[in-house]
């Protein structure tokens, strides 16, 4: 009874009984970032196969390996929320086909086998050749095992990996889009859920995926480049902040068009979302999200526009607007998630998430999986070469 | 076994599983068939024929009075958590006072139960509703559930596999009616369904015949002199959510514009 004095006094206004548990956790917050993350860093790469923009290349192995490292944990998040996370297969082996999220299984695992694998081997493999033939011991034998044992680096194998790379980047922007979408679509088409369904959350998903990878990489990009004492190739740094600003902008538009439409419908429910945003996710929507995640970091994007800052100077802001967009597309996520299950569905009262610490699906989990694609992507950037190894450093054989 | 062999015997593997499973799955469809046709099919029901039902139950607001025994016997019949936020069906008491505003309170869970005397002197009316899954027929928890652990049976109930159920709880999510939970004893989605096994055996859920105003009426939509044909022929009926499309077969009478 004072169990439930204590959780009743986390409601206001009425809720169903059964809607007292916060079903999605902590766990399926991360999870929509994490593989926004993917997509967006895998969309960067591609500007470079694809669309020519040369002034990113520096930056091209390094989007691919950080698409790869986040998508290698993207399903544990997943996993982990299951009841019966053994049962998980039942999903590949007989999936209910009207279920958007029995697609998971086969989006992902296109996306991981068919495009990121095959287009990081395609990639790396004329540098893991040469790096097999100079190293020894049990090196060699990782390097020959992750070039598949292909020894063959003369022009027309090379020519061949550059053409493969091209055609699985042009099937691959369509699977970035789709596996990002697919997450937003999740949620969108829940109508009975008035906090999410939406026809725009697919491409809101998309928009803010492509924002928070771009922003990733060109942290990553920083600390990698200051960690090994390089110095940064500023025309590439300023081209993709470029990019992010767009991004940015459109994103921007995409979430207030979103919010000016409910409002303008202003259906039912938009009392209680009304009541959602003013009592429950004030701070996480408006200060965290809109405020200190998109409008500070575009205002800061828009004065180094048009102001000429020197290089360090850039860095600085570049740095601070990047962090600042993690967070906002995080509380994204978060709002989203968590906020779609804050409110009743009877339109009359208001749940509390109260997250757990240490819990299977706590906060202790989610930094662990969200700690986790740094470390594998830590492995992959000391293994493999982010930069090409120069023609001319080419052993003989 | 060199490279090639290896290689070609990989790419063989996969669409000869596929032909295998196919062929078992035709197998045993056959098998079934033979079955049913011979009268042997071993569905566990015995006469009881489902193609020949669709069920549904008829709810009388006029007639409840929030007693809370049909809670209580779903709680025992269905091994309900015994806890204060576990249900398959619950009641909810509605006060419409003088200016037209509604409160709602679970007398199930006794929301709300602080509510001084003082506070009730502007009601005008009052009444109870009780809750359960509206058994759509057509159900949004079918539809997302990744594996069809929950489905809609030929008889009209939906129902959920514990076996298969892997806990994803999109279907709670998908619910508008709030009518589904996580079993916390099996860690599997659990709804009301209608009490099918006493359903098959000829009998009516335990709701409806603890109910003593006979609110609640129970019926298959399929025989003439069902009651609840009766019912839905005497009165004017309303569902809940009937903009959301999902076609539920509990049937409100006198049902008040409030509630949803």
């Amino acid at each position: 009874m004072e169990m439930f004095r204590e959780i009743m006094g986390r409601v206001s206004g009425y809720i169903y009984p059964n809607e007292i548990e916060i079903n999605w956790s902590i766990l399926i917050v991360v999870y929509p970032y994490l593989t926004g993350l993917v997509a967006g860093a895998f969309i960067l790469a591609s500007l470079v196969k694809v669309f020519n923009v040369k002034e990113l290349q520096p930056t091209y192995r390094l989007s691919l390996l950080t698409a790869l490292s986040f998508l290698l944990i993207a399903p544990f998040p997943l996993l982990l929320h299951l009841a019966w996370p053994m049962r998980s297969f039942e999903i590949f082996l007989t999936p209910n086909l009207t279920s958007a999220m029995a697609m998971f299984g086969f989006v992902y695992a296109w996306y991981l086998m068919g495009v990121l694998l095959l287009e990081v081997w395609f990639e790396f493999r004329r540098d893991l050749v040469v790096l097999a033939r100079e190293t020894k011991g049990v090196l060699r034998f990782v390097y020959r095992l992750l070039s598949l044992f292909s020894s063959d680096i003369s022009e027309a194998a090379l020519a061949f990996d550059r053409k493969a790379i091209r055609f699985i980047t042009i099937i691959g922007i369509p699977s970035a889009f789709l596996l990002h979408g697919y997450v937003g679509f999740i949620f969108g088409s829940i109508k009975a859920n008035p906090w999410w369904s939406s026809v725009l959350m697919p491409i809101v998903f998309l928009m803010s995926a492509i924002v928070s990878g771009i922003a990733m990489v060109v942290l990553l990009y920083m600390i990698i480049t200051a960690t090994r004492n390089e110095t940064i190739d500023m025309k590439c740094l300023d081209k993709i902040v470029t990019f992010l600003f767009y991004a940015v902008i459109v994103d921007f538009s995409l979430e207030f068009l979103d919010f000016i439409h409910r409002l303008y419908e202003s259906e039912e429910s938009i009392q209680i979302l009304g009541q959602l945003i003013a009592l429950r996710l004030f701070q996480n929507l408006v200060i965290l999200q809109v405020l200190m995640g998109m409008l500070v970091p575009l205002a800061i994007l828009v004065v180094v526009e048009l102001r000429r800052f020197n290089d360090d100077m850039r860095k600085l802001l570049y740095f601070i607007s990047v962090i600042l967009i993690q967070l906002g597309i995080f509380s994204t996520r978060w709002n989203v998630v968590i906020g779609g299950q804050l409110f009743s569905k009877s339109l009359r009262g208001l749940m509390t998430y109260k997250m757990e610490i240490t819990g299977l699906e706590g906060l202790l989990t989610a930094l662990v999986l969200l700690i986790l694609p740094f470390v594998i992507l830590t492995v992959l950037v000391r293994i493999l070469p982010i930069r090409r190894l120069d023609q001319q450093a080419l052993p003989p054989g | 076994m060199d490279r090639r062999r290896f290689l070609k015997g990989a790419v063989l593997f996969l669409p000869a599983c596929g032909l295998l499973s196919t062929a078992a799955q035709q197998a045993l469809a056959a098998a079934q068939a033979k079955n049913a046709a011979a009268g042997e099919a071993d569905t566990g029901l015995g006469d009881y024929k489902p193609g020949d039902h669709w069920y549904g139950m008829g709810v009388e607001i006029d007639k409840c009075i929030g007693c809370n025994r049909c809670v209580e016997a779903c709680k025992a019949e269905n091994d309900v958590p015994r806890d204060m936020f576990h249900f398959r069906t619950w009641v909810e008491r509605y006060k419409i006072r003088h200016d037209g505003e509604a409160s709602v309170e679970c007398i199930s869970t006794q929301q709300g139960k602080e509510a001084t005397p003082e506070a009730d002197q502007d009601v005008v009316r009052t009444f109870f509703v009780p809750k359960l899954c509206n058994q759509c027929a057509h159900p949004p928890c079918t539809q997302v559930c990744p594996v069809g652990a929950t489905f809609p049976t030929e008889d009209g109930v939906v129902l959920v596999d514990k076996e298969r159920c892997i806990g994803c709880r999109y279907c709670i999510q998908a619910c508008p009616y709030g009518a589904r939970y996580l079993n916390p004893l099996t860690r599997t989605a659990d709804k009301c369904t209608f009490c099918y096994h006493r359903l098959v055996k000829g009998l009516v859920p335990a709701c409806v015949e603890v109910c003593p105003t006979q609110a609640r009426v129970f019926g298959d939509l399929k025989s003439k002199a069902s009651r609840l044909v009766r019912f839905e022929r005497m009165n004017h009926i309303s569902v809940l959510k009937p903009a959301l499309n999902t076609v539920p077969k509990v049937y409100y009478a006198q049902l008040d514009g409030e509630v949803r």
